[in-house]
């Protein structure tokens, strides 16, 4: 039965259910995590990485985390490949609308750009959705720090720490336990390595699973963003104590 | 021989404006009202052909409307300039573009800082701590030279504007038989009296 409607994006289910979308979702819960913690002087990403390999080259460049505009940054969980298309999108979008109003757009409308083009792949036949969730850590004048997290569906919202991809549900239920409302960046920065250590699969954690980047204010008043470097990831896990001898593979 | 003026202070931007609605040589009347509210905090004042201006006002005002609307906040005094400055510059291209020179003065909310725009009918956008348009800113850019510092009161700003005014009526050899002050701070926009 679920068969003659899951083939085509655009049709509803008599169930009233949209089986592609869900199973974009579904393909990203298999995908390696990445968490976001709003805290009241900045905001922590952190996402680990899936595959990794003694024969892999490290990478000069990060793969789940990102630069979207001089003042967001996303993390992603799901589809590399597709997630680039829609990090493209963003920063376009982002330059647009400094080239139209010379400030840096408003966290939200960045978002709610992404998630319209997301949504249109849910509507209009012959494509499959973005099988990608993003989290987005950003600041504007207008309303502060903010993070926000979404879907393939085109749905999003505001959070003050949540979780996509592998093992969300027991990372999203640890962020509520510890979660603190004035809590600080340096505290979010070790409840998030502490998440992750607990959820992720592998036992000893390294710069090698690990992306990391922080969004804060400077003394200049100027957002600032931080992609951590692999020696900067060892450095802060060894500070937590979490850190353990390079992977074996 | 219209008159625009603006002036930051501490807190607020404070705009004068002529009220004469003139044609060739004659004047229809002496209360217009040469300003348009964009939103609750930025004040564009308009000067050029009639019609084109208050045509041009009223669409950047929607667009200005819509933004607001489509977002849920407002638009700060720079970006508002910097679009109304790049409508202009497109509209110059066109094959018929407006006659209209603007001042853009405004309270942003999100810095707490007074703004002023001074953008002329060739798209020039020039960020100004005071500024004017017409024959009107021969007479009073010196007194403001004078006069302005950044952090003047709301007090100081009406004294240098009653200068100003007191000047164009003594040297300006067209009587320019009224004028509208208004004040853009945090609490939005009002007329006041000087």
């Amino acid at each position: 039965m679920a068969r003659r409607y899951d083939a085509r994006t655009t049709i509803f289910s008599p169930e009233g259910r949209l089986y592609q979308v869900e199973y974009a979702m579904e393909a990203i819960s298999h995908a390696g995590t990445a968490l976001g913690i709003l805290a009241s002087d900045g905001i922590v990403i952190a996402a680990e990485k899936k595959v990794t390999s003694k024969l892999l080259e490290q990478t000069t460049t990060s793969e789940k985390i990102y630069l979207l505009n001089d003042n967001v940054i996303g993390g992603v969980a799901g589809i590399t490949a597709d997630a680039n298309i829609l990090i493209y999108y963003a920063r376009q979008v982002a330059q647009q609308y400094l080239y139209t109003y010379d400030e840096d757009i408003p966290v939200e409308q960045l978002v709610q750009k992404l998630c319209d083009l997301k949504q249109g792949y849910t509507q209009y036949g012959g494509l499959r959705p973005f099988g990608v969730s993003f989290i987005y850590a950003g600041y504007d004048s207008h309303h502060g720090f903010q993070l926000y997290r979404s879907d393939p569906s085109g749905n999003y919202g505001g959070w003050k720490a949540t979780c996509i991809g592998a093992n969300n549900a027991s990372a999203q239920s640890l962020l509520k336990q510890d979660y603190k409302d004035d809590i600080t960046l340096k505290d979010a920065k070790e409840l998030a390595v502490k998440v992750l250590s607990k959820t992720m699969d592998s036992t000893t954690l390294s710069s090698e699973k690990l992306e990391f980047a922080t969004v804060s204010r400077n003394d200049e008043n100027k957002t600032t963003y931080h992609l951590y470097k692999p020696s900067e990831i060892d450095a802060l896990l060894k500070e937590h104590n979490l850190g353990g001898q390079e992977t074996e593979q | 021989m219209e008159f625009l003026l603006g002036m930051t202070g501490k807190d607020f931007t404070l705009t004068i404006s002529d009220t004469a609605a003139t044609r060739s040589i004659i004047v229809f009347k002496n209360d217009e009202d040469k300003s348009l509210e964009l939103n609750k905090h930025v004040l564009m004042l308009y000067s050029g052909s009639p019609g084109d201006t208050l045509h041009f006002a009223e669409y950047i005002q929607r667009n200005v409307k819509l933004y607001e609307i489509k977002n849920g906040i407002e638009l700060t005094p720079k970006a508002t300039a910097t679009f109304t400055r790049r409508e202009m510059a497109t509209s110059l291209r066109s094959r018929k573009p407006y006659n209209v020179n603007l001042l853009i003065a405004g309270y942003d909310v999100t810095t707490s800082l007074p703004h002023l725009y001074w953008i002329d009918h060739l798209g020039t956008n020039a960020t100004m701590p005071y500024a004017a348009h017409g024959y009107g800113a021969f007479y009073t850019l010196g007194i403001l030279d004078k006069y302005h510092r950044p952090d003047i009161s709301l007090d100081e700003a009406k004294a240098i504007a009653k200068k100003c005014i007191e000047e164009l009526k003594t040297r300006f050899f067209i009587n320019l038989s009224g004028f509208k002050v208004k004040v853009s701070d945090k609490d939005g926009i009002r007329e006041i009296e000087i």
